[in-house]
Formats: structure tokens, sequence, C-alpha cells
């Protein structure tokens, strides 16, 4: 595989199957996402979303097609996973902190441990990170100290910590209360602003409206229609699509 | 006026599981430390209560009276205890060393990546885990040589180190499924969080997993210390001289009266419970303080 350049796709998902078991989840899906581009990807629960993201940093392996990041090709036998997730950086629903670390170790340790960087560049990262999540005065707070939405905002700097090339989050804002939703909506735009390549799972379709550059749907396993947001909310074609954001919107 | 008639008629107790006031039902697997801890501590004066009055209930009996029963234990008692007593500490201290680090090992083996280590290590541990102890010591003490040659040299194997070893096995298979229940019981999202940050799984454990599951593991830990102590006088059927032989060695010096019996098993008893009462009470103490936090 050649290296990779600006002008190909920093993701490069191609025809991929996955299944659990008997139960195939996804059904040959494909979708390219260009350097500094925003994705994200809807639809209702079961249809296969987040399967889909835990594929791109190798969480779950695929049984079919190929994924490409950043040049590293995900089917490769030899495939490095500690390289290719140095690169990927992800966010989950439940936050997942680490609960016997404070805020800052939290964000400090991945760096420090895998990437082995000097540890006064790291905290000055780090504190950076702090202070662009808006968490400047928290950084010694330990996890069961924050809310849901300060967690997730440290969930986020621990993995910008790693300076990845691409950010997937996978639902982050479904366990949180309405209106700590919004500062960490908040965060992820600034993000997106700064011209990080995002690729979210969201039911927040009013925030994917606003900040995506591109919008999948997907159902039961495959992408049933995708576009820019401002045709596919107002001209989806699909029956499947126009019922499902009847339904939400 | 609701509230009125609640305040005049007494509350029943109702029938309804949900309402009735949660109780902390503590884990199974820490019965004996239980059911030691929630004897009340005037038990400890208790058992030492046959030496106090036994001798003056049975003053008139015979030639040899209960007094001078209690008489040839206060001559033995400092014996008993340096000599006796504190080498059962001592095996079960070793004991508890070996098979504590042992256990870990084994423990980390059953939640291997690699098959063959996994199932062995499982393998192990269910052997151990459902052995009689007694009969792992009798094993361990007849299949070891009592000597062995090294470049010309004799060494010979004292009873008591083969009695570390074989109290050591089971303390090994109990320890490492603590081991693997703790680690098992870190949510694996956990483990993904730390994946997707391209941590190693050696760095997954060590500095994720376990700092977590540490604290937990102490109080059945300090369980199973409390059992292994009360189990070091199976040693005494092995021949080593801990405080169950040196009783019965000093009951024969002092001519084996059958009213020695009382008084002699008294102290050791006693002892033990003094020792390991305090275990309990710990071992409690410290289950409820890192129950369930997450």
């Amino acid at each position: 595989m050649a290296a990779w350049t600006e002008k190909d796709p920093i993701v490069s998902i191609k025809d991929v199957h996955k299944s659990f078991g008997k139960l195939e989840v996804l059904k040959g899906v494909s979708m390219d996402v260009m350097k500094g581009e925003v994705v994200c990807i809807i639809g209702p629960s079961g249809s296969g979303k987040s399967t889909l993201i835990r594929c791109i940093n190798a969480l779950n392996d695929i049984q079919g097609g190929s994924i490409t990041v950043s040049g590293i090709e995900l089917t490769d036998p030899q495939l490095d996973k500690l390289a290719l997730r140095k690169r990927v950086g992800m966010v989950f629903q439940q936050y997942n902190l680490f609960p016997h670390k404070t805020a800052l170790e939290n964000v400090m340790m991945a760096p420090l441990l895998v990437l082995k960087e000097n540890e006064n560049d790291v905290r000055e990262r780090a504190r950076s990170l702090m202070a662009k999540v808006r968490l400047e005065d928290k950084e010694n707070a330990y996890p069961g100290e924050l809310s849901g939405g300060q967690q997730q905002r440290v969930a986020i700097a621990r993995s910008l910590a790693m300076t990845p090339d691409v950010m997937l989050f996978d639902e982050v804002t479904a366990a949180l209360d309405p209106e700590t939703v919004k500062e960490v909506l908040v965060t992820i735009k600034d993000l997106a602003q700064d011209g990080m390549t995002c690729i979210l799972v969201t039911h927040e379709m009013g925030f994917a409206r606003e900040i995506a550059d591109h919008i999948y749907f997907t159902d039961n396993g495959v992408i049933v229609e995708h576009g820019p947001p401002k045709s596919f909310f107002t001209k989806a074609k699909d029956p499947r699509t126009k019922e499902f954001l009847s339904q939400i919107l | 006026m609701a509230s009125k008639d609640r305040q005049t008629q007494p509350q029943k107790p109702s029938d309804l599981p949900v309402l009735k006031p949660f109780v902390i039902r503590p884990p199974a697997y820490a019965s004996a430390c239980h059911w030691l801890a929630n004897l009340p501590p005037v038990t400890g004066v208790l058992l030492f209560a046959p030496l106090i009055i036994w001798p003056f209930a049975s003053h008139a009996a015979g030639q040899f009276t209960m007094l001078n029963a209690f008489e040839a234990l206060l001559k033995w008692i400092p014996f008993l205890f340096t000599s006796g007593f504190l080498f059962n500490v001592l095996i079960s201290v070793f004991a508890m060393l070996f098979g504590t680090l042992a256990g870990a090992a084994l423990g980390l083996g059953q939640i291997s990546k690699l098959a063959i280590i996994r199932r062995s290590s499982w393998f192990i541990t269910q052997l151990f885990r459902n052995s009689p102890w007694l009969v792992i010591l009798f094993i361990v003490l007849l299949a070891l040589p009592f000597e062995f040659v090294l470049f010309g040299v004799v060494f010979s194997i004292p009873d008591w180190t083969k009695a570390v070893f074989g109290l050591s096995l089971p303390i090994m298979a109990n320890i490492s499924e603590i081991v693997r229940g703790a680690v098992l019981s870190v949510p694996t999202a956990q483990w993904e969080a730390a994946e997707s940050l391209a941590f190693s799984r050696q760095q997954i454990l060590w500095r994720i997993i376990l700092p977590q599951c540490f604290k937990r593991m102490i109080p059945p830990w300090m369980n199973w210390y409390a059992i292994l102590t009360m189990a070091t006088p199976l040693c005494s059927l092995l021949g080593v001289e801990e405080i169950i032989t040196l009783s019965r060695q000093a009951m024969e010096a002092e001519d084996n009266h059958p009213e020695l019996l009382v008084p002699f098993y008294s102290f050791a008893l006693g002892m033990f419970f003094l020792y390991c009462y305090p275990i309990a009470r710990l071992t409690i103490r410290l289950e409820r303080k890192y129950a369930v936090k997450l």
C-alpha cells in the first residue's frame, strides 16, 4: 500500500462485512472520510452504527471488505493494532475514565506510557487540553467527583492527548442529561473547527445538521442514504430515511 | 389528616420485599471470617474459662487433681507458646507468602490470552481448591525426599518446610481464584478504553486493571490467612513440632493424666482464637470499606 497523501481519504471503508456469530451486523458498508471532514452516522438502534466505528480502531475485527486509516491496512494479518490506535482516538458513551487516577493523570497516562514522551512536555500539553475542554480547575479531581458532562470532556481531552489523526465519537451524549449535553457538543464543535477529522455516531440531529460535512444514514447493516446535511435533511429520497427523520425531527 | 393517621397508627412491617429495609448480606466467600468475627469478644474469655474453673470444680477427685493439671500447664506455657504457637504462626506466614506469590501468578495465568496457559492454570487451581488439605499434606510429605544430594553435599529437608509447601498449595489455588475474580470484576469498558488509547495488554493489566481491584482482594486474602492459621495444627499429624504436637509431648511428660487434656487443649484453642479473632474483625471492617465502589 502506497503511503497516504493529502488527496486520499484518511479513513477509507470498502464493502465491510461484520458478523457476531451467525448475526450479520454490517452487510457491505462503504464510506470515505477526507482529512478535516466531520462525518455523522445516524440511524435506528441496532443498525450497526457503533459496530462500524468500533471496527475503525480494530476494537471489532471484520470478516470481509477492507478498512484503511492513514495508510494503515486493517485487514493486514501483520497489523500493528497499537500503531493504528495511536492514530485513532475514541470517546465512549460511558466516558470510561480510569477511576483510580485524577483527571489530569487520565489525560497524561497514555502519552507517558504508550508514546514514552517527556513528562514535563506531557504535563504542559495535558494542562492546555484541560483548558481547551474548559476544565482547568478540575485537574486534580477524580472521575467520581466530576459530573457526567465533565467526565466526558476529560475523556475527549484524554483521547486528544495522543494527537490522533481521527477522532471517533460513539454516542457520547447519550448518557448525559439534557443540560450537560450542550457543554460536550460545544467541545466537539471547537474540535471540528480546529480541523480535526471526526466520525460521530449520534442521535443529536440538530447538532449533526450544524457541524457535519456529510451525513450517513444506516439501517439494518447497510448505508441507506448519504449526503451533505442540507440536502439530506430536506430532500431525503429513500422511504426508510424519510420515516426515520419524521420520527426524530 | 393522612399524616395524623400515620402518626397514631403503629407502622406495620410490609410483606413486599421491595419495601423491606435494605440488608447488606456478606458475600459467601468470606464465611469463615464472618463466623469468627460474629462471635462476641467475650468468647476469648470463655475459652480460657475451663482453665480457671475446672481445677476448683473437681478438686477432690483422686490423687492427681485438676489443680495439679493446671500447675503442670502453667509450667509448660512458656515452652508451648514460644516453641509451639509461634512456630504455627511462622508456618502460616511462610505458607501464605509462597501461596500468595504462586496464587497471583496462577490467577493471572487464568486470564492469559494463550489457551494452554489459561487451561492449565484453571486445572491446577481447581485441583488444589477441591482437595482435602490433609490429603495434600500427606502426599507432599511422602512424595518429597527427606534429603537430597547436590554436588556431593547432602541437604536434608526438614518436615516443617514440607508442611509449608503442602499448606501453600491450597492457599495458592484459592488466591488464584481471588485474583481472577477481582480482575474480571473490573468492567470490560475499562479494557476497551485503555485499548483504544493504544495501551498494550501488559500495561492495561498492571497500570489500569490491577490498581483498581487490588483493594478488593485484601479482605478475602486475609480471610484465607485466618483459615490457614487455624489449619496449621494439621501439621501435627505429620510430626511437625508445632503447638499440638508439643502439647501432646508435654502431657506425656506429665504422665498422661486424663485431667491434663482439657487445660492443655483449651490453652491451644485460646491462643488460636486470640490470634485469628482480630484478623476476622479487621477483615469484616475492610470488606465494608472496600465494598462495591465504582
